[in-house]
Formats: structure tokens, C-alpha cells, sequence
């Protein structure tokens, strides 16, 4: 492991609100990310997906973005103009999206698309992209790359495309990758397999992880570190699954059907219970 | 359980003339938020009130020629100027607002009905009756309507009636195709299905349960047609097939007026002004009438 | 799925032949059935009743209506439209001769609108509500509104008669005239050809105001629909994704949006053409542009309905075609309709 340099991701009361709306999407979000993966958890409505695209400035302008702090390797990133972000998105920041039918450019060929990004940011010629393109596309495990590289989108199957959508963001190697439910529109089957990928690219660039989820489960077999958001709140961090204290937390896992202990009905969360421990803002 | 509690009609009466009272408010307040609406409807309006009026608000006689007068430039005695007869065209362009009042209701009173009876039949029949009825829609909204109205006119002998019929023969489809779409989503529901069960027959379910849940769209389409209607007015009037002089149609206005454009602008010019404002106050308030009455139609 | 592809192709091809026959019903139903006195407009209302018997039976109007059609069809399989009355000609020699400057001055103001109003579409969609977008829709507004024919006249006023910035009606000065040889048609492309450049700035002189009138009232159309489908692509992820990959906002217009709304701008397009045809029709009269509308225009007014019909059929067919083309368009170039490998 590295020597500990600065964490690569700072966040201190991170708040976006949209238009005049009083209650804020993501409310007062701290936490630091280091080379290391970070799972956020949440249910629909929660404020994960917005956290993550305010982190990199991708939020429509009737969205204000405030912080204390938000620094990304450092430097902060809260009154940097588009060009600068622009520079950084792609590059040293990557978004992995849900689904590849819709990520991707249905109209322009994935070859096209993943050397796009190299294009982008690294001085290189037009077949020198595709080349590296196809390098990326060999490393996500696709086989038979020049043929993949001429098909489109909908022609590939739902995991292919998710590698694909890794191949193209990671591409410039960068160093924080946020993951928005990037295996929640895929077969079950194939889920691990692209986790364990997208694992191993982010442990070899030495980046951190982002990954929000709403499966709980999942977040906390694959990550470091889990934060639990309710309401744009983050409301418990945890290492484990087992040491959940806040009823919201305890509540989630109570919900996760066990195969070895059916039961006949599942537990529901119960909202008084959590809204009392988490008064509204 | 016997209606013991039933109105009286009197009341029943009362509470449709308050609820039509307070649909209207409502809609009355929609659009008072739309400037631009607004706007439309007051011209509207002021063609409307021109038309009707035409004898009390036009300063001139249109059809008195005073060739002492002829060509002279809009001025305070003639607000758009004199044509080559002398004759006031501001009044001309007044009562010409007859002609387009006429044309644009004829056209919409015959499109509206016979688009809605054609749509719903289709929609409703389904089947080979569909098929049919879509596919000569289909075939004549692929028709080039302006030389289809023209070739028409042309045969049929110039004259505002002509022209009215022209028009309404290419402009149907439109109205079909819309009141066909509603019909299909309309009679899937669960109350014209209720109304099936209990017995209602197929002409009762076409015209007071399918038909006017058409109408809202229909108004809105034909209010956005008129538009189009004027303009094609307009094009046959230039071309000498709709109503004939002396009658003060302003597309014929634009045309009489060609000759002297380069020296006496105003003669063919005043007459378009009269067209685009007409033409606009209609695609406003098309406009604006889709965005208040079609909940599904999403704001650009 | 090529051959998914061809029955589909075929099956239009067989719905635009029947959409030809239908308008070949209509036009010779407007011309045989519809006047009340064909014979008459042909000899003249003064006629002797023998010169009006022998008319009635070469126009072979005593026969039974069916046959009088198939007749009509047979002679148009044979390029035969009738005789104009106005130059005595056969209808086909007038309307290859017209032909070439319609078809000029509507393709050029297709390339205008175009050229000036996708950009703007896009534009406005992408900076929704702000100036630039209020600017693009009072444009389409005021070109859905305007009369073609007007905006001609207005044009000619402002711009030849009062600023002398264009040339005139016509089609080039007339001392200029016929001094190209037409081998095209199009007078542009044919004085190039010769290397008389004279001619050819006297004819883009001429033509440029025409053009622009149209190109304007294509544009209205052109623009609305072009901002519409931008819109809907904006809030597509790919977009985001774009802007994720570090994207500016040229460079996801171009390269993300127009190839997805291409297709339907080929529809859009089609479509405007159709449209500039129409307008030409009663535009060309204004600029004396000799070519299919103002021989309509001509023939209407001395009644001269094989002309006119001639010229119905023309437009009619050009309409149809421009619409199997249109149809086309989304089967041969969308990518999403290519087969999907398991």
C-alpha cells in the first residue's frame, strides 16, 4: 500500500437543492475517500445518484451545489469553471453509469465511442485511439475486439456493454471512479464478474471507489466502507454489516430475504421508528 | 335504494350552469398566464369584431372608387393608403375580414365534423373498416394540399365557395388521424366498457361517449389549422381563385397591388400585414390553447 | 434481417404505387368529371354544335367513364399530358422546359433553411429558454405565419427596389439571356460549367432573394422540429455520459446528438422540400422565375386545365416520392433497426 498521501476525495457539509425547493437533496454530506472503495447505500429518493454527479459538477444548472469543502486530489473543485472540470471528467474522474442500452450512443458504433475518450485526453492520432481503445477493450475481457469494436450498443449483451461503458471511463486511468448502480440493470449472473473487474482496475490505477448502490448486500461484501444516506442524509458509516446501530441500517438488513431462514413475511423499515431518530430538516 | 334525495331540476340546472361558470374561470385563469396567448386572442377578437362590425368601424366605403384619390400613401385621411381605384384599403382590409372570418369557420365547420366522423368510425371499427379509412387518409395527407386546392378551384370555377371546398377536401385528414388516436385510447376504457355492458348500442357509444372526449384535441387542432387555412386562402386569393373582385379578399389585394409595388408599396403590402397578424393570433392561441388543454402534451 | 428489410421496402413501394393511382383518379376526376363544360372550355362558348360535336367525341367524352380513364392512363403511360393553350406546345415539352428552374430554386433553398436552421434548432434546444432560444421560436413563429407570396413582394420592395442589393424578377438580366447553353438546367451549374462567370453572378444575383423568401418559410418548420428532437435527446443518459467522459458542449452536438436525430431530420427535409415546391408555385410568379409555378400560375389564368392538371400530377408525384424517400430514410440509415447478435 502506499504511504497515506492525501485522501483523494474530501467532502465536507456537501448540500444541493434544486430550484427554490426548501428541503435539499443531499444535506450537509461529509466524508473523505481514499484509495480504498467506498460504498453508499441508499434507497430511491435517497440523494446517493445526486451525490454522486455533484462530486462532478454533472448536476443541470437549477441545481445549487454548496459545500464547506470538495476538494479532489487536493485542489478544490467548488469554483472551477467547465473547462477546468471538463479537463477532469473523463480523465482523473470517471462516472460509471446503470445501464449501457441507454449510456451508451445508440447511433455510433463502441469502437468509436471508447476511443473517443482517448481522444479526448490524451494527444493521440485517430488510429493511435483506436488502438488504445482496443487495448482497453482486451482488458475488460471482451473477445474478439475488431469485430465488437464495429457493432453498436444494442447489439451486445447488458454485461458486454457495462464492460464496454468500464472500458471507456477508465480508460484514461483515473483516480476516483464513482459507480452509480452499475450492475443494477444487468443479469445476476453476470454481476460479479463485472464488479470483480471494475475491482481489479481500481485497485491497479491505486483509485478510489464510489459505489452507490441500493443493494445493501452486495455494497457490503464488495467495499471497505459503507455509508448509509436516508432523506440526503448520511445517517451511519460502517466497516461491517454487524455493527449497525441506526434503526434505518438495521432496518435495511432486517429486509434482505435469507435463503437458509425463510420466513413468511419480510420486514418492512419502520418509518416513525426511523424519521424519529432522524428529525426532517 | 330509491332516490329519495334526487335535485330538483332546477337545482340540477344550477350546478351544471356553476360548474360550466367555474371550468370556464379556470380556463380563464390558465390563460391569463400566457402573455403571448393573450395576445393572439385579443387580435382574434378584434378580426372578429371587425368582421361583425365591419359597416360601423370602416371609414370608407370599400367599393366606392374615387380615382381622384388613387395611389395615395397611407396618411392620416387614409390609414393604409389608397388603391388604384381611389378606394380606402384600410376599410377594404376591414371588410376583407369578413371574407376570412367566413373562410376559416366554413372550412373548420366542415373539416371538424367530417375529420371526427371519419376518425372515430375508424378507430371504433377496427379491422378492414380501419385499414381502409386509414390507409385513403393516409394517401391524401400525402396529397401536396395547396396545388390539390388549386387544381380544384381551377375546375370547379373561382369563387369563395370553391375555395372553402378546396380547402376542406385536403384538410380533413389531419382532424381524421387525431380523432382516430383518441378513439383508440378512449375505447379501451373502463366506462365506455360499462356503457357496452349495459346494453348501449354502437351509435350511442360513438357519439356521446367516444366523440367528445375528441373534441378537446380537435379544438386545438383546428384552432392551429386555421392558421394554415388563412395562408392558403390567401395563396388562391392571390391566384385569382377565391373570392372575386371587387370583393375585398387580401390575398387578390396582394395581388392587384403586384403591379404597383415598386412605386405604391402600400397597395400589396397592407394587405399581408393584415395576413401575418391573422395568421399569428391563430398559431398563438393554438398554441397556447394545446398547452392549457392537453395535459399530455409537454411544454417545449 | 436484409430480407425483413426489402418486404418492408417492397411493401412501401407498393403504397406509393397506390397512392399514384389514387392521384391519377383525383386529377382526372378533376379534370373530366368536375367542370361542368370541358368541351367548352376547349372550343369556346360561341361554338357551332358541330365543331362542339366533333370536339365531344375527340375527346372521346361520349364514351363510358371507365374508358375515358383507361384512355387517360394509357396516354400518360405514352407521356402524353395534352396540348397547352397557352404556347401551343405538348404539356410535357412546357414542363420539362419549366421544370429545372423550380427544381433549382428549391434545392437551393433547401440547402439555405438547412444550413441555417438545424444549427438553430440545436442551438435553441440546447440553450433552452434563453435569448437564443426565444430568438428561434418568434423566427418560427413569424415563418409559420407569414404568406410566402408576400414576403416575396416585400422582399423585392427592400431589397431590389429599394436597396438594389439583388437583381430583379427573372432569372438573370435580360440581356443575358439564353447566352448559356442549358444543359442542366440549372443556371447556376450550367454557366459554371462553361466558365461564364457573368452569368453565373447575374444568376446568383437573381436567384438569392427567391431562395432566402423561401428558405425562410422552410426554415420556420426545419427549426421547430430540429429543436424538438434535440430536445428529446437531451435528457437521454448518453448525454450525461458524454459530459461525464469530459465532452464539451460542440463536441456533444455534433458528434452525439446530430447523428442521433439525423435520421429524423431526413423526414424533416423531405418534407420541407415538398413544401418549398408549393410555395414555389406561388412564389415564382411574383419573381417572374420561369418555372412550374408560374406556368400553373399562367394556365390558371386563362383556364388551361391540361396545364394545370399536368402540372398537379407533376407536384403530386414529386410529394409521394419525397415521402417513400423520407420512409426509406429510417429503414436504410437507423442503426437500432440492424439485426441484434445474441
Amino acid at each position: 500500500m502506499s504511504a497515506p498521501d492525501k485522501p483523494i476525495l474530501q467532502v465536507k457539509n456537501l448540500s444541493v437543492r434544486f430550484g427554490k425547493g426548501a428541503i435539499p437533496a443531499v444535506n450537509n454530506v461529509s466524508f473523505d475517500l481514499g484509495p480504498e472503495r467506498l460504498g453508499v447505500v441508499g434507497e430511491s429518493g435517497s440523494g446517493k445518484s445526486t451525490l454522486g454527479r455533484a462530486i462532478m459538477k454533472l448536476l443541470p444548472t437549477v441545481a445549487r451545489v454548496t459545500a464547506d469543502q470538495l476538494d479532489f486530489e487536493g485542489n478544490t473543485l467548488l469554483d472551477r469553471r467547465e473547462r477546468e472540470m471538463r479537463a477532469l471528467r473523463g480523465n482523473r474522474m470517471a462516472l460509471i453509469m446503470q445501464d449501457p442500452r441507454y449510456s451508451l450512443n445508440p447511433v455510433i458504433p463502441i469502437g468509436k465511442q471508447v476511443a473517443e475518450a482517448a481522444l479526448l485526453h490524451r494527444r493521440v492520432s485517430r488510429s493511435e485511439a483506436r488502438e488504445l481503445a482496443a487495448k482497453m477493450l482486451e482488458q475488460v475481457r471482451i473477445t474478439d475486439i475488431e469485430r465488437t469494436m464495429r457493432l453498436y450498443p444494442h447489439q451486445v449483451s447488458g454485461g458486454m456493454g457495462q464492460r464496454v461503458m468500464i472500458a471507456m471511463m477508465l480508460l484514461a486511468k483515473p483516480r476516483l471512479v464513482i459507480a452509480d448502480e452499475p450492475t443494477s440493470a444487468l443479469d445476476v449472473s453476470v454481476r460479479g464478474d463485472v464488479l470483480n473487474l471494475l475491482d481489479e482496475m481500481v485497485r491497479e490505477n491505486n483509485s478510489g471507489l464510489l459505489l452507490i448502490s441500493h443493494d445493501i448486500r452486495m455494497v457490503a461484501a464488495f467495499c471497505q466502507r459503507i455509508m448509509v444516506m436516508y432523506k440526503g442524509k448520511v445517517v451511519e458509516t460502517l466497516e461491517r454489516l454487524e455493527d449497525a446501530e441506526h434503526p434505518y441500517t438495521r432496518g435495511l438488513i432486517a429486509a434482505l430475504p435469507d435463503p437458509a431462514h425463510p420466513v413468511r413475511r419480510l420486514q418492512t423499515l419502520d418509518r416513525a421508528l426511523i424519521d424519529a431518530a432522524e428529525p426532517r430538516p | 335504494m330509491t332516490l329519495q334525495n334526487s335535485i330538483s331540476n332546477d337545482e340540477a340546472t344550477k350546478s351544471y350552469a356553476a360548474r360550466f361558470v367555474r371550468g370556464l374561470r379556470g380556463m380563464w385563469d390558465k390563460l391569463s398566464q400566457e402573455p403571448l396567448g393573450l395576445f393572439g386572442f385579443a387580435i382574434v377578437l378584434l378580426l372578429i369584431i371587425c368582421a361583425v362590425f365591419a359597416p360601423w368601424i370602416a371609414p370608407y366605403n370599400p367599393a366606392v372608387q374615387n380615382l381622384a384619390e388613387a395611389l395615395r400613401p397611407p396618411s392620416a385621411a387614409h390609414w393604409a393608403g389608397t388603391d388604384e381605384f381611389g378606394r380606402d384599403i384600410f376599410s377594404r382590409l376591414i371588410y376583407g375580414a369578413r371574407i376570412t372570418i367566413l373562410t376559416v369557420s366554413a372550412v373548420s365547420l366542415i373539416v371538424g365534423p367530417l375529420g371526427l366522423i371519419i376518425g372515430i368510425v375508424s378507430g371504433f371499427a377496427g379491422g378492414r373498416i380501419d385499414s381502409v379509412l386509414m390507409r385513403f387518409t393516409d394517401i391524401v395527407l400525402s396529397f401536396p394540399s395547396l396545388i390539390l386546392a388549386l387544381a380544384f378551384a381551377a375546375a370547379l370555377g373561382a369563387g369563395l365557395e370553391t375555395a372553402i371546398v378546396a380547402i376542406s377536401l385536403t384538410s380533413w385528414p389531419a382532424i381524421a388521424r387525431l380523432a382516430r388516436a383518441e378513439t383508440l385510447i378512449v375505447r379501451n376504457t373502463d366506462y365506455v366498457s360499462a356503457a357496452r355492458l349495459y346494453g348501449a348500442s354502437p351509435s350511442r357509444l360513438l357519439f356521446l361517449y367516444i366523440a367528445p372526449m375528441c373534441v378537446p384535441s380537435i379544438v386545438v387542432r383546428l384552432t392551429l389549422n386555421m392558421a394554415g387555412i388563412i395562408l392558403t386562402a390567401a395563396s388562391l386569393g392571390f391566384l385569382g381563385l377565391g373570392a372575386q373582385p371587387p370583393a375585398p379578399e387580401w390575398g387578390a389585394m396582394i395581388s392587384s397591388g403586384r403591379k404597383f409595388m415598386l412605386d405604391n408599396w402600400w397597395v400589396a403590402v397592407m394587405p399581408g400585414i393584415a395576413i401575418l397578424m391573422t395568421s399569428l393570433a391563430f398559431n398563438l392561441v393554438g398554441d397556447t390553447l394545446r398547452d392549457i388543454l392537453d395535459p399530455r402534451h409537454v411544454r417545449s | 434481417m436484409k430480407e425483413f428489410t426489402l418486404l418492408e421496402i417492397i411493401r412501401r413501394l407498393g403504397q406509393l404505387l397506390i397512392s399514384l393511382f389514387v392521384l391519377l383518379i383525383v386529377t382526372f376526376t378533376i379534370g373530366r368529371v368536375l367542370p361542368t363544360d370541358p368541351v367548352g372550355a376547349i372550343v369556346g362558348e360561341l361554338a357551332d354544335p358541330a365543331a362542339y360535336t366533333a370536339m365531344r367525341q375527340k375527346l372521346g367524352l361520349d364514351l363510358p367513364i371507365y374508358e375515358q380513364f383507361f384512355i387517360y392512363l394509357n396516354s400518360l403511360l405514352h407521356g402524353d399530358l395534352g396540348v397547352a393553350v397557352l404556347t401551343g406546345n405538348a404539356v410535357t415539352k412546357d414542363l420539362a422546359q419549366a421544370f429545372p428552374a423550380t427544381l433549382e430554386l428549391a434545392t437551393l433553398a433547401v440547402i439555405i433553411s438547412t444550413v441555417l436552421g438545424v444549427p438553430l434548432g440545436m442551438i435553441a434546444a440546447f440553450f433552452r429558454d434563453t435569448w437564443i432560444d426565444k430568438v428561434a421560436r418568434v423566427i418560427s413563429l413569424v415563418g409559420h405565419s407569414i404568406p410566402v407570396f408576400w414576403f416575396g413582394v416585400v422582399g423585392l420592395v427592400i431589397f431590389y427596389a429599394g436597396l438594389s442589393w439583388v437583381g430583379g424578377p427573372g432569372r438573370v438580366d435580360t440581356y443575358l439571356e439564353g447566352l448559356v447553353e442549358p444543359r442542366t438546367g440549372l443556371l447556376l451549374i450550367d454557366s459554371l460549367l462553361v466558365g461564364d462567370t457573368e452569368t453565373f453572378w447575374n444568376a446568383a444575383s437573381h436567384i438569392i432573394l427567391p431562395a432566402c423568401i423561401l428558405a425562410y418559410s422552410a426554415m420556420a418548420y426545419i427549426t421547430r422540429m430540429t429543436r424538438s428532437f434535440t430536445l428529446e435527446q437531451l435528457n437521454q443518459d448518453y448525454v450525461i455520459a458524454a459530459r461525464a467522459k469530459g465532452a464539451s458542449s460542440l463536441q456533444i452536438l455534433t458528434g452525439h446528438l446530430l447523428p442521433n436525430i439525423a435520421v429524423q431530420l431526413v423526414t424533416v427535409l423531405a418534407i420541407s422540400y415538398g413544401t418549398l415546391l408549393e410555395g414555389a408555385v406561388v412564389t415564382e410568379i411574383v419573381f417572374s422565375w420561369p418555372g412550374i409555378g408560374q406556368y400553373m400560375t399562367n394556365a390558371l389564368m386563362i383556364g388551361d386545365m391540361n396545364a394545370i392538371l399536368a402540372g398537379t400530377l407533376i407536384i403530386g408525384f414529386i410529394f409521394m416520392i419525397l415521402n417513400f424517400i423520407s420512409d426509406l430514410a429510417y429503414l436504410l440509415l437507423d442503426p437500432r433497426t440492424r439485426e441484434v447478435t445474441p
